[in-house]
């Protein structure tokens, strides 16, 4: 063999093996998706929507209960994390522009965005349910929004900094103050930019379980009190799936089946309105 | 009156972001304090200690830390060499008709909680291995194969990224030369892109070190440290998420924070390095 052609050889050699190893890869996670619906699809009758948990083996439960509780915690947690994300983002990329502090503020979100969420479950135990004395919707809320906010205020300042400065300047020239400029000219912009960002942080957080396991915990009845612990879908997931009873694994399967489509739906979505956005 | 308002919204959006500062310390500070009470009592040998006995209210985490250095490093060893091939594929090989839509999968994978994927690990996985290896099937192993699916999409995304930002022309040139796909894979894509590719893996570590869901389900909870990979071990995020609800006992609760500020630090620095070292953020805008 020449040199040339062990080459070429070694090359093909190559691509074969990468596109191999991308076939087992996106086979395995296919495989993943494929048992969620075939399980989920099965599981997945109407009364499930209408029916509370019930004690295992009855056959007749629903997830109500952790439908409900998993929309309150997720919306409270979208009602403080989405606000004070986005004015600190704001402040980024508005006010602080190239400051040290807000360099520090930048990378110290980025950190807190891969921090592991359990521990983030931990801290709040620690602050919420500790001194309350026992575990609580809010407190499940409260771990959400810590997750929440440093990803709403990195894609706000990302998406506030693509604005050109010549909006900024145009209205400035008008004599518009600041704040004027920028809640009617530079929001407006970045407006798909945001509701994108915020839409996969909602998506991001309703994923959530780790953090939920000790601070909103859990309930097998619909409790729309949030001083009091509150089911969730991932939390119902983990119970019902590490039980021995088959119908409440059936009922896991449909909840990991209802809120993968959620969370997939509102990642598609996101990704819409951006490319709506760059279409335009 | 206009610059009334101007600055109340000026401070308020600064008060909120030097929150998150202060929202990052005070997690840190809650930890420690919350952890001391274990410091005192076991000190540095918390963390070489094998013994895990809450009854006996004796703690010690090296059994946590070996499972979760151990799990992590599987799902590493496991996880690197087929996100470079799906990387690969992404960006050099698939034709373009391939190459969104796969693209768009890998992506949307990546955002499928991981709770999904440790319960499909434990209903799919767990007998496979019980087969294959026998035992109970619930295992170190399992957890660093079910961890690496879990990283893998994020993983395969990042390090695509990092591929893609290789300029063409650098390719283009290196083909004129005669160069094979291989050649221009090796010798140009991996070296342009080398710190964003190493930075990706070290960001997918922090992550999977961290993980807790989708290695609770399969992992067993076992304090034990064993050298057999098919026996039930445990995890630092494992243990705090299987113990906490139910510690009875203020050294209990402390140890378990412990726990929780060695994995805050240690994914800290993992991320930082990431971060700082190989993936300097290139500002946008402006």
């Amino acid at each position: 063999m020449t040199h040339t052609q062990k080459r070429i050889f070694t090359s093909q050699v190559v691509m074969v093996l990468s596109t191999a190893s991308a076939v087992v890869g996106i086979g395995f996670l296919f495989w993943i998706l494929g048992v969620l619906i075939i399980n989920g699809v099965d599981a997945l009758t109407l009364t499930i929507f209408t029916t509370e948990g019930t004690p295992p083996g009855s056959g007749s439960g629903g997830l109500k209960h952790a439908l409900v509780g998993q929309l309150m915690l997720v919306f409270y947690a979208s009602m403080f994390g989405v606000p004070l994300g986005v004015l600190a983002g704001t402040y980024l990329s508005e006010y602080s522009q190239k400051s040290k502090i807000g360099e520090m503020i930048r990378d110290i979100s980025d950190i807190m965005m891969s921090a592991p969420s359990i521990v983030i479950g931990a801290f709040v135990y620690a602050i919420v349910v500790a001194p309350m004395g026992h575990f609580s919707g809010w407190a499940g809320s409260i771990a959400l929004t810590i997750i929440m906010l440093p990803i709403v205020l990195r894609t706000t300042d990302d998406m506030l900094q693509l604005v050109p400065s010549t909006l900024r300047e145009a209205a400035f020239a008008l004599g518009a103050p600041k704040y004027k400029v920028i809640l009617q000219v530079v929001y407006r912009g970045a407006k798909a930019g945001i509701l994108t960002g915020i839409l996969l942080a909602v998506a991001r957080v309703g994923g959530e379980t780790a953090p939920l396991l000790f601070t909103s915990f859990n309930d097998n009845f619909l409790n729309m009190d949030m001083m009091q612990p509150v089911a969730s879908l991932t939390v119902t997931m983990y119970n019902y799936a590490t039980s021995p009873y088959e119908d409440w694994q059936k009922l896991g399967w449909a909840a990991a089946f209802i809120l993968s489509m959620f969370i997939l739906a509102i990642n598609i979505l996101g990704r819409l309105i951006l490319l709506k956005k760059k279409v335009k | 009156m206009k610059n009334i308002i101007d600055t109340i919204f000026a401070n308020a959006t600064r008060a909120i972001a030097f929150g998150v500062l202060l929202l990052l310390a005070w997690i840190f500070t809650v930890l420690f304090e919350h952890s001391l009470e274990s410091l005192q009592a076991f000190g540095f040998d918390f963390i070489l200690e094998d013994k895990w006995a809450p009854n006996l209210e004796k703690f010690g985490a090296l059994p946590a830390i070996y499972g979760s250095v151990v799990s992590t490093f599987l799902a590493m060893v496991l996880a690197v060499p087929v996100a470079m091939g799906i990387a690969i594929f992404l960006s050099e090989i698939a034709h373009a008709k391939l190459k969104t839509p796969v693209g768009i999968s890998i992506e949307l994978l990546a955002a499928i909680p991981s709770v999904i994927y440790g319960m499909w690990g434990l209903f799919y996985f767990v007998p496979i291995i019980r087969d294959v290896f026998g035992g109970v099937g619930i295992s170190m192993l399992t957890a660093g194969i079910v961890l690496s699916i879990m990283i893998l999409p994020f993983m395969a995304a990042v390090t695509r990224d990092a591929m893609n930002t290789t300029p063409d022309i650098l390719k283009e040139s290196a083909y004129a030369l005669g160069a094979t796909k291989w050649d221009v894979i090796k010798d140009v894509v991996i070296p342009y892109a080398k710190s964003g590719i190493i930075g990706s893996f070290i960001l997918a570590l922090g992550r999977a070190i961290g993980e807790t869901m989708a290695v609770t389900f399969v992992m067993g909870n076992v304090h034990k440290i064993s050298t057999n990979l098919t026996e039930p071990a445990t995890s630092i995020p494992v243990a705090l998420a299987n113990e906490f609800a139910e510690a009875d006992s203020d050294l209990y609760y402390s140890s378990l924070f412990e726990l929780a500020l060695i994995l805050l630090v240690v994914s800290f620095v993992i991320i930082s390095i990431a971060k700082f070292y190989f993936l300097r953020r290139k500002r946008v805008g402006q």
